[in-house]
């Protein structure tokens, strides 16, 4: 997703900094490209053009102001980078809990926006924190939308409220406060509604979504959207807005290859926060939103920021104390511990998902889309297929030892020693690391994949410090 | 000023109405989804337009580039069939359903398939409607191999001799390249048996450029021969399915308009090209 306007951003960017010395016309041209771009990745018309007003007057603005000879492409990077998270709503907005529970969060949308899925991640999303969500089946117009509620609440083992089978019997409005009173009764301490798909120009269904809020007074309301959606958002925001009203903003799909503009559209709009983005079929694939991370992809910074949470997450403490006592004993980096790390490393998602939230990966998105996450597996069933033996003292590998592991892998030959040489070479390199005193940096982040990747990215690989040529002098290098 | 403006459009063969027509057209296009490139385009091509304003003259742009295909719903002899695809949430299930019920009602027998075996329920939902019309379907398991409930479904219909047999199929965003490849087997296996006839993507009306990408990488993996156009009875004017039509040549055949099995009808290009610019 965003890669367009990354891109574009991107280009904008690069000419802006060949200039030097930034006159207004060079501003004109780039909001152009910039309109441009905003208007190919779906953001509503007015507002690519109130956007692009104020970035241009700000732009101008900024460099009155600075010293001359400071960096111009700089100041107006800021200029845009802030309006963006500004625009995006500023910082990450969390679900606001009920004094007294039940907490109740009551979802709202278009057909097809996704909502019923989107009930399940929230769901589990609070069932994970520890918290005991009941979920709400009020869409009883979709058929067999109640069915789909009832087996995703099983899948996650969350109870689900649903008393009517649906199929356009029954009164969503009645379900709906029959739920949160179920939930008062037997203590569950949060209530997500499901409801119908609307349209925003139905009067009469727009109409019964304000008259379930009005029974329920739910403490927060979400608009769930699809992030694939055009011009329209202005409209059915709006419509909703008026219908409804919706405290936050939901967006879903985001793991396709849409342009985003709805985010820039709706949360410029409505000045509602977009609190969560939904990224995958699967029930986990969930993230709070945050503006200003959003701000950075958009401008092709990365997301350093969801990377190292990612990461943290997935090496959990453990290993990471186990690999630093290691490094810092001075004992060598082992085959089971890239096992380990290759393992941590699958936890926080595909190899494309984790380099797509570094800095300046836009421009290498089309490598890192035909990345193949194959190999990865094959390298783990390689090292799986070692005794521990092996995977501790990899110089024990013979050639038979060589080719039963191949065997056992279903790969040839050459890819183990391919493997094991890489390895090598990693472990070299761990060694100089510890030796030239470079701090390890995230823990459990040092062997990330660096037989995989790392002897691709000559930058990636820290230098090998040079030895001084006085006798003395080295020894007290050494020593450091 | 306005005879100096006109001298020039004069000189360059371009008609001579006020810069503010031009730039509400492109307001209201823009506001379809049509998209900054092709409105650019069409509103370039209208300028060269003889006619009495401005908007008569792009309606005879837009109605040029809608015109260049077939738009007649394919029916063969013997068993028709039929496969809907799409990205998650435009309305294949439903529209699966209408077609259904459409066919039904014209007096044809009718066997679906349900091989949208992901979703959690999909499979509950097709059957929902398919007691609702009268008509057959084929189920196979949850999480199951769609391909298997597609082939069963074709052998079925080729059983009972129907008219038409109507595979849906599970959502899947274009860019995940397995999901297409499994898309594509389904096409392949049901082929085994007897060939698809239509392959209808259906796209949702308040879908962005986002369309485009979507119409080009599926009519690359299972050559999609129509488009659905879903949700029309919305604010959203659908924009983007000219540009799926006039830039890959796949026709628009079919409009969906609402919840009930009713709610389709073959697509009115007049109708949509007005509303486009209203």
């Amino acid at each position: 997703m965003l890669d367009l306007l990354t891109s574009h951003f991107n280009a904008v960017f690069t000419s802006l900094r060949l200039r030097g010395k930034i006159s207004k016309g060079d501003i004109e041209t780039s909001c152009e490209q910039i309109r441009q771009a905003l208007l190919e990745s779906d953001v509503a018309l007015e507002v690519v053009e109130s956007f692009v007003a104020q970035i241009a007057q700000r732009s101008i603005d900024a460099l009155a102001l600075i010293q001359p000879g400071s960096n111009q492409a700089k100041a107006v990077f800021e200029v845009v980078n802030s309006s963006l998270v500004e625009i995006l709503g500023g910082s990450a907005r969390r679900v606001r809990f009920s004094k007294n529970p039940p907490t109740v969060i009551m979802l709202a949308g278009l057909q097809g926006a996704g909502k019923t899925t989107l009930a399940g991640k929230l769901a589990k999303f609070f069932a994970d924190q520890g918290n005991t969500p009941l979920l709400v089946a009020s869409d009883l117009q979709r058929p067999n939308a109640v069915t789909q509620l009832q087996i995703l609440g099983q899948s996650i083992g969350v109870a689900v409220f649903a008393p009517e089978a649906g199929n356009g019997v029954g009164d969503p409005v009645k379900v709906a406060q029959a739920g949160v009173e179920f939930a008062k009764a037997k203590q569950y301490n949060m209530v997500i509604v499901d409801t119908a798909g609307r349209l925003g120009i139905d009067v009469e269904l727009m109409k019964q979504a304000g008259d379930i809020r009005d029974a329920l007074s739910p403490d927060e309301i979400l608009f769930v959207v699809d992030a694939m959606i055009g011009q329209d958002a202005l409209r059915t925001s709006q419509a909703f807005l008026d219908g409804v009203g919706f405290d936050g903003v939901v967006l879903t799909k985001l793991d396709g290859d849409a342009r985003g503009g709805a985010a820039l559209s709706i949360a410029s709009l409505t000045k509602r926060p977009i609190m969560f983005v939904s990224t995958g079929e699967k029930l986990g694939d969930f993230d709070i939103f945050h503006p200003d991370r959003m701000a950075s992809r958009i401008l092709g910074m990365g997301d350093v920021a969801t990377l190292a949470e990612a990461a943290k997450a997935a090496f959990d403490g453990d290993t990471s104390a186990k690999l630093e006592a290691k490094f810092a004993s001075g004992q060598d980096f082992t085959l089971e511990d890239f096992l380990d790390q290759l393992q941590a490393m699958s936890k926080m998602g595909s190899i494309s998902k984790i380099l797509g939230m570094l800095p300046g990966s836009g421009a290498m998105k089309k490598a890192i889309d035909s990345l193949d996450e194959g190999e990865i597996i094959a390298t783990k069933s390689i090292v799986q297929s070692m005794t521990p033996i092996e995977r501790r003292d990899p110089k024990v590998l013979n050639g038979s030892r060589r080719s039963r592991i191949a065997l056992g892998a279903g790969r040839a030959v050459s890819d183990v020693n391919n493997l094991i040489d890489r390895f090598s070479a990693a472990q070299k390199m761990i060694k100089q690391v510890r030796n030239g005193a470079t701090p390890a940096g995230i823990p459990g982040m040092a062997g990330m994949g660096m037989p995989a990747i790392a002897p691709k990215s000559a930058a990636m690989r820290p230098k090998k410090k040079s030895k001084s040529g006085n006798p003395a002098k080295r020894a007290q290098e050494q020593s450091q | 000023m306005a005879l100096f403006s006109k001298l020039i459009a004069k000189l360059k063969r371009e008609n001579s109405f006020a810069p503010a027509d031009w730039a509400q057209l492109e307001k209201e296009l823009l506001a379809s989804d049509l998209g900054p490139t092709l409105t650019t385009n069409f509103l370039s091509a209208a300028k060269k337009v003889k006619s009495d304003n401005a908007e008569a003259a792009l309606l005879e742009i837009l109605s040029n580039n809608l015109a260049l295909t077939s738009r007649e719903p394919i029916v063969v002899p013997g068993t028709t069939t039929i496969m809907v695809v799409g990205v998650n949430g435009t309305g294949k299930t439903t529209s699966v359903a209408k077609l259904a019920a459409l066919y039904k009602g014209s007096g044809k027998s009718v066997v679906l398939a349900a091989g949208d075996t992901f979703r959690a329920a999909a499979v509950e939902q097709l059957r929902t409607w398919a007691d609702r019309i009268g008509v057959e379907v084929v189920c196979g398991k949850e999480n199951g191999d769609p391909a298997s409930v597609a082939f069963d479904g074709a052998k079925a219909a080729q059983a009972s001799g129907a008219d038409f047999l109507i595979i849906d199929t599970a959502g899947r965003l274009h860019n995940k390249n397995d999901l297409m490849a499994e898309l594509a087997k389904v096409k392949r296996v049901v082929e085994k048996l007897s060939p698809i006839n239509e392959v209808l993507l259906v796209i949702d009306a308040t879908t962005g450029q986002n369309g485009l990408q979507q119409a080009k990488i599926f009519a690359e993996s299972v050559e999609v021969s129509g488009v659905i156009l879903a949700k029309l009875d919305g604010s959203a004017k659908g924009g983007i399915a000219l540009a799926i039509e006039s830039e890959l040549g796949i026709a628009i055949k079919w409009v969906g308009t609402g919840e009930s099995e009713g709610d389709i009808a073959p697509f009115d290009p007049n109708a949509y090209i007005k509303g486009l610019i209203s």
